[in-house]
């Protein structure tokens, strides 16, 4: 019998799934979200998340074959991902030139020198909202009031819920359902809770985020605020909290692994958040506090393995 | 249907268990030539005992080692040895020395070996360790270790239960479940001696949900009959159908919820586990004085056109077994001994059938897999049974830094597979755990 035989190590099986999937599941769950920016903040929502996508894809091929000599590097979703969450974390007056920078920043600095996908220490769209904030802190921070339709129309600029509560100004707080539906001031893809949740539950259904990091992300921040005497259900619903919970806070590579892990690095995050709400200078802490965790993710990473069968838990 | 117990992590791969679920065992006729390699367990290898010219006869001894770890090795055909030489090995990576026998026409010899009833009662434990011996038995879930050593712990250990495993728990595999239908009364048996042997009075038969049929065969069998010695309890304990729970250290967490320490052995916990195969390999040698010259196999895989439950005699070259069940559907296929998870992958069809085979599975070319770099989903940590976090350990071992696997605990992963199956990036896990371990090995 003549046959031609495969050698491989064990195992011989091997589950059906690989990372262009997951990704793939991740942009599906974004695309609710574009459409609710489209429609909150008019269509200068999709040339912002457009101008990230394309110069994040762009970024990202060049320097995978220029920089990083990756000959079987195949085009994933990865940098479209980048751009989409960077897009959401923009005002919805960003200049489409400020915006072009930050997805360069976000790929180029953030992600390739660091060795590329899977080697980034920092979140890349997080990371280069904050440069972009310090680099032009004024525009980083003019929001406007949604237009609510398709067709769009002239911006009205006005104040962020938090921004509101921050500042003691004068200006009234919208109510529940405004923050849930997402008809109030602030960045692209953070004011829509509804269609940011459908997305969430995607992700959840499909197995591709835990329920650690955000669960204990934003159960921190609602026991954190209500010790410190602010409305909780309004902390979670204003800001970027479920933005960032879900989707930023959960991106595997910027996490650490252990279950154990998740829930210490959850748990920072939420603290932080609140903390910085409710003592810093700035009305939102969500970039910050998930920046500072991924900073200690390799920390937490290190000592919070799991319990070893076998061994007694090292106190 | 049934509470069923189990251990932390796991996956589930698909069964595949369906296409020969049903099949009742089939006799292969027996083979022209078979090779019997003188290294089949874990151990000392053999002496050959016969020479080449010498007429054989089925069941007698032909390799036997004077080590303390060892078992002795039999003639599963009668014949004419052939030829004593190196010969490619379904397990281990060199060739080993084999006692090839071939069968001729005109030898008239019969076929048959002994099969007078001993009433195993009145023997005492070493009659009966010795009787297990010269069989050469030996641990049929896959290290083959030799059995007469298991059951006799040393004296400082304290055994007070007795784990017979039927989890069968890799992929495809359906040969003990086939042999725990078609034998069950032989099994309980068999069970009854190891408990006489070791003087407990206590055992557990785990076997996976999946097998209802046996479950409730051996249940309402255990009901009826009265069980040697007395008092004892035997117990089925329905297992959660997970991989791996037929592993030992997982098998023993489910029944017994003992956790075994890193770098000890079941008799540490006061446990033995026998898998099924070699409970009926023990009823065989103690009660027929039969030596372990065959074995039930399952031969299965989507490469394979037909896929059977089959008694075959060890030593059987791969590829008479294939041919015996239709051939290959395709030229090219990967041919595993043992099950898709753990077993080896073979790159000839001329090695033979060993003592420890379970089975022989063919697959098709798979859609190839291109590794990406790991994205820490954090999967393989969820999952690992060991409590483990492969990907540093497989970080680790790529970049040649084999202490810091040791560390990660390299050395308790029994390369179960779970984290490489699972794994999205395709990253080989455990070859590079295999990998640390020979360099750690070899320090």
């Amino acid at each position: 019998m003549e046959s031609k035989l495969i050698v491989s190590a064990s195992p011989h099986i091997k589950l059906d799934e690989n990372t262009q999937g997951v990704m793939g599941w991740v942009v599906i769950a974004l695309i609710p979200t574009v459409f609710a920016s489209i429609y909150l903040f008019g269509m200068r929502s999709l040339w912002i998340i457009l101008t990230c996508v394309i110069t994040c894809v762009i970024t990202e091929v060049v320097t995978n074959k220029f920089m990083l000599n990756k000959k079987a590097a195949k085009p994933n979703a990865s940098p479209t991902i980048t751009g989409i969450l960077l897009a959401f974390c923009l005002p919805p007056t960003t200049p489409l030139w400020m915006a072009a920078i930050g997805s360069f920043i976000a790929i180029f600095i953030v992600k390739q020198l660091f060795g590329g996908l899977g080697y980034n220490i920092f979140n890349p769209a997080l990371a280069a909202r904050a440069i972009l904030l310090a680099s032009w802190p004024a525009a980083m921070t003019t929001w406007i009031k949604p237009v609510c339709s398709w067709a769009g129309s002239d911006a009205i600029t006005s104040a962020s819920p938090l921004a509101i509560v921050k500042m003691k100004l004068v200006e009234t707080i919208p109510s529940y359902s405004q923050l849930f539906m997402g008809t109030i001031p602030g960045s692209l893809g953070e004011t829509c809770k509804l269609t940011l949740l459908i997305g969430a539950a995607i992700l959840f259904l499909k197995k591709i985020i835990d329920w650690r990091i955000p669960f204990t992300f934003i159960g921190v921040v609602a026991l954190l605020s209500f010790a410190f005497g602010r409305d909780p259900l309004f902390e979670i619903f204003s800001g970027g909290i479920i933005l960032g919970a879900f989707f930023m806070a959960t991106d595997m590579v910027t996490a650490p692994t252990s279950t154990t892990g998740k829930l210490i690095f959850g748990c920072g995050c939420g603290a932080i958040t609140a903390l910085i709400r409710n003592f810093g200078g700035f009305p939102e802490g969500v970039c910050y506090s998930i920046l500072f965790m991924n900073c200690l993710s390799p920390l937490i990473e290190k000592y919070a393995r799991p319990k070893r069968f076998g061994l007694r838990r090292k106190a | 249907m049934f509470r069923s117990k189990t251990f932390h992590g796991g996956i589930h791969p698909p069964e595949n268990k369906h296409l020969t679920r049903n099949k009742p065992i089939e006799n292969m006729p027996l083979p022209q030539k078979v090779i019997i390699p003188l290294l089949q367990h874990t151990g000392a290898i053999c002496e050959p005992l016969v020479k080449t010219g010498d007429m054989v006869l089925q069941g007698q001894k032909i390799g036997e080692s004077k080590a303390n770890v060892s078992s002795s090795i039999h003639a599963t055909i009668s014949g004419t040895v052939t030829s004593i030489e190196l010969y490619p090995h379904p397990i281990l990576p060199n060739n080993i020395m084999s006692i090839i026998i071939e069968k001729k026409t005109e030898d008239a010899i019969t076929d048959r070996v002994n099969i007078e009833k001993t009433d195993w009662k009145k023997l005492n434990a070493q009659e009966m360790l010795n009787k297990i011996k010269e069989a050469g038995v030996v641990g049929l879930g896959g290290a083959a270790f030799p059995t007469h050593i298991k059951l006799a712990p040393p004296a400082d250990k304290k055994i007070d239960a007795l784990i017979i495993n039927g989890a069968e728990c890799e992929p495809f595999l359906t040969n003990d479940h086939a042999l725990m239908l078609e034998k069950t009364n032989e099994i309980i048996e068999g069970l009854q001696i190891i408990l006489k042997i070791l003087g407990i009075n206590k055992a557990f038969i785990g076997i996976e949900s999946n097998k209802p049929d046996v479950i409730t065969k051996m249940q309402s069998i255990l009901e009826l009959c009265t069980l040697y010695p007395v008092p004892c309890t035997v117990k089925v304990v329905p297992l959660k159908v997970k991989y791996p729970q037929g592993a030992e250290k997982q098998l023993i967490k489910a029944i017994l919820n003992r956790e075994i320490p890193s770098g000890k052995l079941p008799f540490d916990v006061g446990a033995i586990v026998q898998n099924v195969a070699t409970v009926f390999a023990i009823y065989e040698a103690v009660i027929l004085g039969k030596p372990l010259i065959e074995k039930v196999i399952t031969v299965s895989g989507d490469a394979i056109k037909e896929p059977k439950n089959i008694r075959v005699r060890i030593g059987t070259p791969i590829s008479k077994i294939i041919e015996f069940c239709g051939g290959l559907k395709d030229k090219t296929a990967k041919i595993i001994m043992g099950g898709p998870m753990m077993g080896m992958s073979q790159y000839t069809l001329d090695v033979p059938v060993i003592k420890g085979t379970s089975g022989i599975i063919a697959l098709k070319p798979q859609k190839e897999h291109i590794e990406d770099p790991c994205i820490k989903c954090g999967r393989c940590v969820d999952i690992c049974p060991m409590g483990l976090m492969p990907n540093h350990i497989a970080d680790y071992a790529e970049k040649d830094m084999f202490e810091l696997c040791k560390e990660y605990g390299v050395l308790d992963c029994m390369e179960c597979g779970a984290c490489a199956y699972s794994c999205a990036s395709g990253r080989p896990i455990v070859h590079l755990v295999k990998y640390a371990k020979l360099k750690l090995a070899k320090k």
